[in-house]
Formats: structure tokens, C-alpha cells, sequence
């Protein structure tokens, strides 16, 4: 925009893209409807009787696509854009054009029978979609919906910083408090508190209004007491960190981890634990994952492969049933045999890493992806097969595999308190590993490769013997998972390795932020906490049918806008904005020569 | 006995002849400069030197043993280090970090020793930081301090030519590869850096291979010139007497427009 | 790395070990099985000749249409340097909304009076969606990551293919559309050049290559085709020379997808079964092809989907039905004692193609003397695992193509 510093109008607007969000808010609108979003979330209360997940999955619309129609980027060296009026009154526009065509969906929707082509447009629909008083007045009601989210999404353009991050934080509390409905009355209910969770929870799920406006309102106040944006300020915070510092406070935070693994699984219900335990496996996978992408730079989408191999191994060695060898013997960490199947487990992984990662090594990064990729489709289609079913028993599997022991403890899937336990160790020892080595000449021989292939290797670093090393590291950590996974379920078959696991544990890397091993962490809590694992459900368990286009959009959504991901690693955030960064250190640089007199 | 001795040195890319029988060799502590027009195949001399290019023919001896065809990290590893002509450094790892990785070779310590945090592996994590800082501040304070932590894309062209002989020093070489180091600087820092090459032969006792186009540094820095045309050696020698060589003044003037500044 | 080696190509190291012993299989695998499948056949174990004249025919027509596919593939690598994943994607939308105007044909009663009209409807409203959601992708996906490290697209582009794939899934459910019958006068056999070929094979193949000339003749002597190839070649000299280098990657993009669409009603013809993950596995043979063939490549696109078609086609059938001949003892001995000649041949030059057949007569002397016979059940269910054997060698052993790769050179690295 080509605008002199002087006052604009109210209405003094980039209608252009005013219009092309609002057409763009009124497709995706008609689109989550279509793909029936909203009547399957529906059963999920947010809010008891007001707000539903289903309609949350609406109505974020409006006010996100009206918040986009309005932003003005702040360009380098140019007066901020001044907000004001105008910005409602586009947000306003947006939302009323993203009304408009909403509703000409619904009129159609009405009009039409479209359920030949898409089944899930049927009179349910309509009939929530218009509140059940015809499309008239629901069409009517949704422009004005429509608008005023729109507005309020302009709105958040002109409010002050600090009440804009108490509205946000409001909303989010309350969707967050709703989200961990389980877990808290799991808690309440076993500190025998449910006087408390019974106020805040409503009967059908949910939370009651009530409740809805303390926890908005405790949100929004302690925000307001807050100097700027916590979990930012908590990063850089620790980026900057030196030395002994950072090693004090990794040092709290893993006892802070450790005391809430221990006592978490005791006052959490079987749900929960289950939750948590699958976070926990997800964990233990992209940790290893993430050295292979993350550190060495080595794009593996065939990782599901080694998930597999450990838990084939597992399932041979100790389950009875196993077709062909029954060695049956019990994974008790307390003994020799125990240790005999995990040796064995690492050693089959290990062995299946150099497998796949020989061959591979000298291909170029997106060729690499796509041939390991087909590894991981071959090993499942052979254990699939009828050839290799006397071996691995096709595609019934291999079933009833024991417990696992540890002393006095058994460890299945029944017990998720248990796998939780045991997932926990697991993702101990892999963290460790990542941050030993990260931290070693290993890690700045795979941060070398990554950067420069040719260079690394011309400057003594043996990028064959660095690369394998990181395919075999990420084998064995992933066949740990493997194993977890194998006495979790008690049977395994090939159907739980599907080309999806891998793609799920690179989302989680990816939107963790590759690299990066706090990244990794808040990556598996957040997505298979909420929305769960290729087969397992989280906190948003009605998301199960739409999960996977949710991981793909959110892939691209991360790629296109946060590369480095939620909690980058310092190197990867250097890398995606060198530009930024690079006049930041000019601006020091110059400083720097100034005091010092360099030149 | 010569530290580096090759004979009949041949490689085509395709048709076309980058190297037709080269033979060359250097003393120890002696600074060789190898100059000659743009395509002469000065950059594919050093490529099949450091390893990254197999030759098709022709013996490389270092230290009385052939490497040709070995991997380029064992022949870094047995004392053979390079900088690129159109500066290759690791942007994104730090500057201090860029000097560490390059002692990669002359380090051992492997999963176990980091896994559980030996003694071993401490005192050698020392060691290799205290030596990068220290062939750092070979550079003066423009490399030292605050910028150990920086990112090494900030830094500026001379300096990145800097960093990237730092990180050849790195490997600990006996013999080091300078591929046109003064490329892009301004006549102070390439007097500068005059200097010093003589600084890192006198001083710190590597020997020196040098590729060239600056007259006035070929001139400055070698003991002796060999001079590549058309992947052929046409003349070796004094500096003096290379420049009044007849061919290779033919060489140079059938493209005067690449002489070079 | 760019070491190629031109003495000795072939150093003693753990890799260079491990791919001459996955070379040796590969190829003692596919010997054993074609030399197994042909000798089966003379004692009358095998397949009759007309089976393996049906299963050519199959396989090539299978082939065009992977060709097809692998266009687009191709041309997006040549042009951006990146594997457009979400192609598959792009094929399934043509097919999956061809398949509801051929079905409202069919109730309307177009499909059966005037088969004709419909196909050719169905075939441009199938053209018309999958350039749309083509360009559609380019533009919210690709543009804006056109300057970021490769991996970035790629990753981009798995994620846009999870996205495809679900949400057709959510917009029109999970059943297979099946595709209504062709008409009868359509699916009798014809014979062409002594093969019995059936009309709809032959329709295929007809029209894959037709499209594929028709897309020649617009690279090589289109204005639009001229700078295609110059921003392939280099995008900022393409720009200097005033090529709009946004419009022509849109256009790339169009018509790899177009292709797609017209292999969409292609597969369509030949397998009727549409759903949201029709486009996975044709999407990653296809790039196979499109690597076979060269990326970048046209003609090898073409090409190395035949290819790839017809290795899919007999793969499991012969080379793998194969594997149960017990090889001669005396041809195992022969074998063997040839193998080793060689081998003491390759020792000298130290080249792995040598070394290669060396050791792979070698193993068909060990398979002969020792007896081996290998008898695989369900052979088709290891269809896939051909496609992908397939994949994973062209990739490791031939990345640069049977026919070269016509790539800038920034893409290469």
C-alpha cells in the first residue's frame, strides 16, 4: 500500500483482500461441514448446554480468517500501520462475506440433495446447521454470527496488547480446562475433591457456564498481571542460557519430570494413564527419529520399519503362539532373560538400521526420503504375506504375548499405570542419549553433515560412518518403542505399522521443532495428547476421523509459517532466519567495531 | 624425499580433459603457489589432492604412501587440509563450533566415551575448544571474544576466508591447500593476508600449496610457481623466471580479459 | 559426492560391499526367475503364451498410464528441483470427480447411448480438476517456498497429500466408486501386431500417446514450452530474460496436471475402482518412472512408465513364479565355473558391473548345484513388493535415469 503517513478513513481498507479472505472463510466453512465436522463434534461439549466442539470447529473461522483480512504486515523502516476503526470494519466484511457464502451453502445443502456425492450433506446437518428453524432464520443467524466474529477478529488488531492477551488467554483456558475434562476429574476424583470438578464439569462433558467464566476470568486476570507473552519470554530465556545455568536448570527441570512421572500415573485413572503412556511410546520414537532428521539431517520416512522390527523381535521371543521359534521367554528386567530379549531386540534393530541405511547413504536428501519410504512399505507387506507367515504369522500377527515383569510388577496393556512406568524409563534413557550426544564430537560431526555434506567430509568428518551411526541410534530407540508397544498391546500384526506412524512421529518432530529435544517433547504432548496416534485416541478423542487431515494440514501450516517449529533448537532457527538474524549481529557487529575500534 | 609427489595426474569429466598428466611435488615447509587462466584446472588439481574427485590415472604419494581414491576424511585424517574456493564454511554452527568440527579426525572418542561422560571424554571436549580458541586467536580479536558464539554466516567475506583457514588448521595438517584466498578482499587484507601465509608456514610450520590469481601475492608468498594450462603443467619454477617464461605469457595474453586483477 | 570413479570403481568399503551384494541379488533374483519362468514353460508348468502375451499387454498399458503420471512428476522435479508428493493426490481428484459425472451419465443414459460424448465429458471434467487442484496446490503450498532448503518443499508436499487424501476422504466417504461398465463393443479383443489386445487396453494406450506427443510438441515448439525449458535450465537467467518464471512454474504445474486427469479416466478404464487412496501407490510407482526414465526427461518419462509397467506386470507372475525351477546341475556347474572366470577378471579392472554378473553366476552355480527352489504362495500380494524393490533399486543403483536427467545444475547437488 502505497500510502503517505497521513490520516485514513475508516473505510480506507485492502477490500481486495477484505474479499478474499472472507470468500476464503466461507469455503472452509462449507468445507468443515462437508466433511462432517460438525455434526460428529457435536457430541463434544465445550461449553454444557452453549458451545459445542462441533460448532467451536466453526466458528474459530470468522475470527481467524477475520483477524487475517485486516492484518497489515509492519514493514522494515516504515511507520507501523495504524489501527483503528477500519480494521473492524473489515473484520466486519469478511466475516459477513464468509456469512454470505456460508449460508448459500446451506440454502443449497437445503435445496439439493447432494448425498449421492457427498454423503455426509444430509437433513441432520441442515437441521443443526439452522438450529432447527429453517434456513431462513438459521441463514440469518449465521450472517450475523458470521459478521461479529469477524468483527471481533478485527478487533484484536485495535485492542491494547495486554487486553487482547487477557481475551485470548480467557478463551483458551476455558478450551483447554474443557479439553482435560478427563484427567482433572481423574485427579479430583482420586484426591476425593469432586465437590470442586462436579462445579466446574457439567453432566453431559463440558464445562458449565459457571465455570466457564471463573476460569476465564482467573486467566484473563493473572494475564493482565504478566509482563508480555510467558512462554516467549520463558524461551529466549533459555536460549540465552550459558553454561552452568542452563545445566542447573535442565538438571530442575528432569527432578520436576521425574516426581511428576512418578506420582502422575498413581492419581490419574486408566484413561489417563493410557494417554499418557501412548504420548510416552510417540516420545520415545521421534526422539530417535529427531537424530536422524533433526541432527543429522537424514529425511527417513520409512521409520515405522524399526518400530516394527522391535516389535516383531519382542513378540518372537516371548509370546508362545509365535509360528515358528518359541523361545518364549519373559521380558523380566530383574533377570538375565529379560536382558536377553532387550539385547537381542537392540541388536535386530541395530542390524536393520546398517541394513537400511547402507544403501541409502550416498543418495541425495529427498531420494533418501522416498527409498526408505519403500523399505518400510516392503518390511510390512513381508510380514503381511502368506510367504512369510509361517514366520511371522501374516496377517493375524503374532498374539498373547506375556507381561513384562519387573520384581514383583507386571507390566501389560491392562495396566496403563505400568506401561506408563515403563515408557517413562525408556524416554529417560533416549533423552539422555540425544543430549549426550548432541553435546559431543558425534553431534558436531552429524550438525556438520547436515549443513554440508561435502565440506564435513573433506574436513575429516566420516560422513558414512556418521550417518549409519545415526540411522543405528534411531533404529534402537524406535525398537524400544517397538517393544513397549509389543507388551502394551500383548499381539502385534501389520496393520499398527503403516507408512501413517512414520509420518505422524515426523509431524511431531517437525512441529516440536526439528533438533530440538524440549521441541520433540511438547510436540508428542500436544498432538497425540490431543489428538492421538494413528490408532489411539487422545484428549479429543472425537477427532479420531479427522485426525489425519488434520496432521497434513497442520504439516503444511507448520512448514509454510513456523519451519523451525514450536520450541525450535537455537542452530534450526538460525538456519530458517538467517535474514533476521543476520541484521540483528550487523547492528551488534557494528556496535561492536565501534567501541572497539576495529577497523 | 618429497611430503607430497605426484605423477601423471589424468582426469576427464566426460570428453573434456581437466587434468592430462600433471606432475608435481612439495618439500616440507616449502610454499608452492599453482597459478594459471580461468579452466586450467587448477580447482580439480586440489579436488583430486583432498580426495573429492578420483583421478582416472596417476600417483598421489603423501608421506611414501598412494591416496589416491581414499575417502577425503582419511586423507584429511593423515594430514591434508583445504579451503574452498567459493567459501564453504557451516553457516549455521558457530564459529567456535566450525573450528571444533574440523578436529573431528584427530579425536576419538566415541558413543560410550560421550554416553557416559569418561574422563576421557571430558578432558578431550576440553582440549579441542581450548584449541580452536587458540588457532583462532592466530586472527587476531576479529574471530576471538563475543564472536566464538556467533553464528559464522554473520560474518564478513574476509573474515569468512579467515575462518575457513582456521578450520583447515583445525584438522591439524602437515600440508595445507589455500584455494584462492584472497578472492574478493580489498588490497589491505590481501597484503594482510600475505602475511600471514608466510606466518602459518614460518610459525606454525605447514607447508603450503596456494592458488593464485593475485600476482603480487604469488609473487610475495612462494618459493616456487607452477604454472597449469589447459590441465597441463607449461612452466614451474622462481617466481622470476615463470614470469618471463614465454608460454606461459602466451597463456595468460590468448585471454587477457581473465588474467585477473 | 562427486567421486566418480573412472579406474576403479569400486573401493573396499562396507557400502561399496553391501550395494555390489544387493546388485548381485537383484540381479541373480531376476535371472533365476525369467530363465525359471521360461523353462517352466516348456514343460508346460507356466504360463501359456497367451497368458504372458495378456500380461505384456497389461503391463503396457498399465505403463502409459503410469507415464502419464510420472510427467508431471518430472517436469515439477526439472523445474522447482523438488518431489511433488501430492501428485498422486492430483490423479485421484480427476479420477474421483470423473467418476460422478460418469455416473450421472450412466443414470442419465449418455453412457450407454453415446459412450463416445460421455468419456470424452467425463475425460475434460477429469483434465479440469486435476490441473485445478495442480495449480491450486502450487499456489497456497509451493510459492511461498520456493528459496527454502529442499527438504522443506518435500515435506510440504507429504503434508498436502495427508491433506488431500482425508479430506476427500471426509468430503465423499471411504466405499470405492466404481466406475460404470464400458460398453461391450468396447471390451472385445483386437488383434494388433499378432497380440490380442483388448479395446480398452488399446484405448488407453492410444490415448496416453496421443497426450504424451501432444505435450512434446507444446514443450519443444511452444513459446510457453520455450520458457519452461528455460526455467528449468535456470530460473533467475530465465527471469533476466524477461520469462515470467511465476506463470510458467504455474503452467508446469497445470499441465502435469492435466496429465494426471487424463490418466486419472485412464486408470478409470482399466481398473473402474476409485477412492481417497487411489493415488498413493500409482503416485509412488510413478515416480519410480519418472526417475527410471530421467528426471526432467520427457520422452523418459514416457518411457520408464512402460518400463516400470511391465516389470510390475510380469514381476510377480514371472520372475517370482519362477524362483520354484530347480536349475539344472549341470547348467549350476557351468554357471559357476563361468562366474568365477569372470570374477578373476573383474579382480583386475576392480569394476562393479563385472563383479556384479560375476557374482551373480556364481550364486546361480551355488542355486543349481545346491538345488534351491524357492515357492513363494500368494504371488499377488507381493505385487507391491515388486513396485517397491523396484523403486528402491532404480533410486540406489541408476538415480540418474536410463535416458539422463535434464536438470539445473543447483538441483543435482
Amino acid at each position: 500500500m502505497n500510502q503517505m503517513p497521513t490520516r485514513r478513513s475508516a473505510t480506507d481498507l485492502d477490500w481486495d483482500r477484505v474479499r478474499r479472505w472472507g470468500i476464503y472463510a466461507g469455503l472452509t466453512m462449507a468445507f468443515l461441514s462437508s466433511i462432517g465436522m460438525v455434526e460428529s463434534l457435536d457430541k463434544r461439549l465445550i461449553v454444557d448446554p452453549i458451545l459445542s466442539l462441533g460448532f467451536l470447529a466453526l466458528l474459530w473461522v470468522p475470527v481467524a480468517f477475520g483477524y487475517a483480512a485486516t492484518y497489515e504486515e509492519a514493514k522494515e523502516g516504515m511507520a507501523a500501520p495504524e489501527k483503528g476503526e477500519r480494521d473492524l470494519i473489515g473484520g466486519l466484511a469478511a466475516g459477513l462475506i464468509g456469512g454470505l457464502f456460508f449460508v448459500a451453502f446451506i440454502a443449497i445443502a437445503d435445496a439439493v440433495d447432494l448425498r449421492g456425492v457427498f454423503p455426509r450433506i444430509g437433513p441432520a446437518l441442515i437441521d443443526l446447521l439452522t438450529f432447527g428453524r429453517g434456513t431462513a432464520v438459521g441463514g440469518l443467524l449465521w450472517l450475523m454470527i458470521s459478521g461479529l466474529l469477524g468483527m471481533f477478529g478485527g478487533l484484536l488488531h485495535v485492542l491494547p496488547v495486554r487486553v487482547r492477551r487477557a481475551v485470548t488467554n480467557a478463551l483458551t483456558a476455558v478450551f483447554l480446562v474443557a479439553l482435560v475434562e478427563i484427567a482433572v476429574v481423574d485427579i479430583f476424583e482420586s484426591l476425593r475433591l469432586t465437590v470442586i470438578s462436579d462445579w466446574i464439569y457439567a453432566k453431559n462433558g463440558g464445562v458449565t457456564i459457571a465455570g466457564a467464566i471463573v476460569v476465564g476470568a482467573l486467566a484473563a486476570l493473572s494475564s493482565v498481571r504478566s509482563e508480555g507473552d510467558a512462554v516467549v519470554r520463558f524461551r529466549t530465556r533459555y536460549a540465552t542460557m550459558e553454561g552452568d545455568e542452563r545445566k542447573r536448570f535442565n538438571l530442575i527441570a528432569g527432578a520436576v519430570g521425574l516426581v511428576l512421572a512418578v506420582v502422575l500415573p498413581m492419581v490419574l485413572g486408566g484413561l489417563t494413564n493410557e494417554l499418557l503412556a501412548n504420548v510416552g511410546l510417540f516420545l520415545l520414537m521421534a526422539l530417535g527419529l529427531n537424530l536422524v532428521v533433526g541432527y543429522a539431517g537424514l529425511l527417513d520416512l520409512g521409520y515405522v520399519a524399526f518400530f516394527a522390527v522391535g516389535a516383531y523381535t519382542t513378540a518372537i521371543l516371548t509370546s508362545p503362539l509365535s509360528p515358528k521359534w518359541t523361545p518364549m521367554l519373559t521380558l523380566d528386567f530383574f533377570s538375565i532373560e529379560g536382558w536377553v530379549v532387550m539385547v537381542v531386540v537392540v541388536a535386530v534393530a541395530a542390524l536393520s538400521g546398517l541394513v537400511v541405511g547402507t544403501p541409502v547413504i550416498r543418495l541425495r536428501g529427498d531420494y533418501l526420503a522416498i527409498v526408505t519410504l519403500g523399505f518400510g512399505e516392503i518390511v510390512r507387506i513381508l510380514f503381511l504375506s502368506d510367504w512369510l507367515a509361517p514366520a511371522f504369522g501374516g496377517a493375524q500377527g503374532i498374539r498373547n504375548i506375556p507381561a513384562a515383569v519387573a520384581g514383583p510388577a507386571e507390566i501389560n496393556g491392562t495396566k496403563p499405570q505400568t506401561i506408563f512406568y515403563l515408557v517413562v524409563i525408556f524416554v529417560g534413557i533416549a533423552v539422555y542419549v540425544a543430549w549426550r550426544l548432541y553435546h559431543s564430537r558425534i553431534g558436531r560431526a552429524w550438525a556438520a553433515l547436515r549443513e554440508d555434506e561435502d565440506v564435513a567430509e573433506a574436513m575429516g568428518v566420516e560422513t558414512t560412518k556418521m550417518k549409519l551411526l545415526a540411522f543405528i541410534t534411531g533404529a534402537i530407540l524406535a525398537s524400544f518403542g517397538g517393544m513397549i508397544f509389543a507388551v502394551k498391546v500383548g499381539s502385534v500384526f501389520p496393520s499398527s505399522f503403516k507408512l501413517i506412524v512414520s509420518i505422524i512421529v515426523l509431524v511431531i518432530v517437525i512441529v516440536g521443532g526439528m533438533g530440538s529435544i524440549p521441541g520433540v517433547v511438547v510436540g508428542s504432548l500436544v498432538l497425540i495428547g490431543i489428538l492421538g496416534g494413528p490408532t489411539q485416541p487422545g484428549l479429543l478423542a472425537e477427532f479420531g476421523e479427522f485426525k489425519l487431515l488434520i496432521y497434513g494440514a497442520l504439516l503444511v501450516f507448520m512448514m509454510l509459517r513456523r519451519p523451525e517449529g514450536l520450541w525450535p533448537s537455537v542452530q534450526r532457527q538460525r538456519e530458517l532466519h538467517q535474514e533476521e538474524i543476520l541484521q540483528d549481529a550487523w547492528l551488534k557487529a557494528e556496535a561492536a567495531a565501534d567501541s572497539a575500534g576495529e577497523r | 624425499m618429497h611430503l607430497l609427489e605426484i605423477t601423471g595426474l589424468t582426469k576427464s569429466f566426460g570428453g573434456l580433459q581437466a587434468l592430462g598428466g600433471v606432475d608435481f611435488h612439495i618439500d616440507e615447509l616449502e610454499i608452492v603457489s599453482v597459478i594459471g587462466p580461468n579452466g586450467a584446472g587448477k580447482t580439480t588439481f586440489f579436488n583430486t589432492i583432498s580426495g573429492l574427485v578420483v583421478p582416472d590415472e596417476g600417483r598421489i604419494v603423501f608421506e611414501d604412501e598412494d591416496i589416491a581414491g581414499l575417502e577425503p576424511s582419511e586423507i584429511t585424517k593423515r594430514g591434508i587440509a583445504r579451503t574452498f574456493q567459493n567459501v564453504r564454511l557451516f553457516p549455521d554452527m558457530t564459529i567456535l563450533e566450525n573450528v571444533m568440527v574440523a578436529q573431528h579426525c584427530r579425536t576419538e572418542t566415541g558413543v560410550w566415551g560421550a554416553l557416559f561422560n569418561t574422563p576421557t571424554f571430558r578432558n578431550e571436549e576440553r582440549a579441542i575448544e581450548e584449541r580452536a580458541k587458540d588457532i583462532l586467536g592466530f586472527f587476531g580479536t576479529r574471530l576471538t571474544g563475543y564472536r566464538f558464539r556467533q553464528p559464522a554466516y554473520v560474518l564478513s567475506y574476509a573474515n569468512r576466508r579467515r575462518l575457513e583457514i582456521a578450520r583447515a588448521m583445525g584438522t591439524m595438517p602437515r600440508l595445507l591447500l589455500l584455494d584462492e584466498p584472497t578472492a574478493g578482499m580489498n588490497p589491505k587484507e590481501t597484503a594482510e593476508l600475505t602475511g600471514l601465509i608466510r606466518k602459518l608456514r614460518d610459525e606454525k610450520g605447514f607447508t603450503i600449496v596456494v592458488i593464485e590469481h593475485e600476482m603480487r601475492v604469488v609473487r610475495d608468498v612462494s618459493d616456487r610457481v607452477v604454472v597449469l594450462d589447459h590441465g597441463v603443467k607449461i612452466a614451474e619454477g622462481s617466481y622470476d623466471e615463470v614470469s618471463s617464461n614465454p608460454d606461459v605469457i602466451e597463456a595468460y595474453l590468448g585471454r587477457p580479459a581473465e588474467e585477473g586483477a | 559426492m562427486t567421486t566418480t570413479a573412472e579406474r576403479a570403481d569400486f573401493r573396499f568399503n562396507w557400502v561399496d560391499s553391501f550395494l555390489l551384494a544387493l546388485r548381485i541379488a537383484a540381479i541373480f533374483v531376476v535371472v533365476w526367475g525369467t530363465v525359471g519362468a521360461l523353462a517352466l514353460g516348456f514343460v508346460g508348468e507356466g504360463l501359456s503364451g497367451s497368458a504372458w502375451k495378456d500380461l505384456i499387454v497389461a503391463g503396457l498399458a498399465q505403463g502409459s498410464m503410469y507415464g502419464l503420471i510420472a510427467l508431471g512428476y518430472s517436469m515439477v522435479y526439472g523445474v522447482l528441483g523438488f518431489i511433488n508428493f501430492a501428485h498422486g493426490e492430483v490423479f485421484m481428484a480427476g479420477a474421483m470427480v470423473g467418476f460422478f459425472v460418469a455416473d450421472y451419465f450412466f443414470t442419465s443414459g449418455l453412457w450407454v447411448s453415446n459412450f463416445v460424448i460421455a468419456i470424452l465429458i467425463v475425460l475434460v471434467v477429469a483434465v479440469a480438476t486435476s490441473t485445478f487442484t495442480a495449480v491450486l496446490i502450487e499456489k497456497v503450498a509451493y510459492r511461498p517456498l520456493r528459496n527454502s532448503p529442499r527438504l522443506i518443499p518435500l515435506i510440504t508436499s507429504i503434508g498436502v497429500s495427508f491433506f488431500l487424501q482425508n479430506a476427500v476422504l471426509g468430503l465423499v466417504g471411504p466405499a470405492v466408486k466404481t466406475y460404470p461398465q464400458a460398453p461391450t463393443w468396447l471390451s472385445q479383443k483386437i488383434s494388433v501386431l499378432g497380440l490380442q489386445i483388448e479395446g480398452t487396453k488399446l484405448l488407453v494406450i492410444v490415448i496416453a500417446v496421443v497426450s504424451m506427443i501432444g505435450l512434446w510438441l507444446f514443450v519443444e515448439r511452444t513459446k510457453t514450452g520455450r520458457a519452461m525449458r528455460a526455467v528449468a535450465e535456470d530460473k533467475e537467467i530465465a527471469a533476466l530474460m524477461g520469462i515470467d518464471v511465476d506463470r510458467t512454474i504455474v503452467t508446469t504445474f497445470a499441465v502435469g496436471g492435466a496429465m494426471a486427469g487424463v490418466a486419472g479416466i485412464l486408470w478409470a478404464l482399466l481398473f473402474r475402482g476409485v477412492s481417497f487412496i487411489t493415488g498413493f501407490l500409482p503416485g509412488i510407482k510413478a515416480f519410480t518412472a519418472a526417475v527410471l526414465g530421467g528426471i526432467g526427461n520427457l520422452v523418459g518419462a514416457m518411457a520408464g512408465g512402460v518400463l516400470l509397467g511391465l516389470f510390475e506386470s510380469l514381476g510377480p507372475n514371472v520372475v517370482l513364479r519362477g524362483l520354484r525351477w530347480e536349475i539344472p546341475v549341470s547348467l549350476g556347474i557351468a554357471a559357476l565355473a563361468a562366474g568365477i572366470g569372470v570374477a578373476v577378471l573383474a579382480w583386475r579392472r576392480g569394476r562393479v558391473s563385472v563383479a556384479s554378473v560375476a557374482g551373480a553366476l556364481i550364486m546361480l552355480g551355488i542355486a543349481g548345484i545346491g538345488q534351491w527352489s524357492i515357492v513363494i504362495p500368494g504371488l499377488t500380494q507381493l505385487k507391491d513388493v515388486v513396485a517397491f524393490s523396484a523403486l528402491v533399486l532404480v533410486l540406489i543403483f541408476k538415480p540418474s535415469g536410463l535416458f539422463g536427467e535434464q536438470l539445473a545444475d543447483e538441483d543435482r547437488a
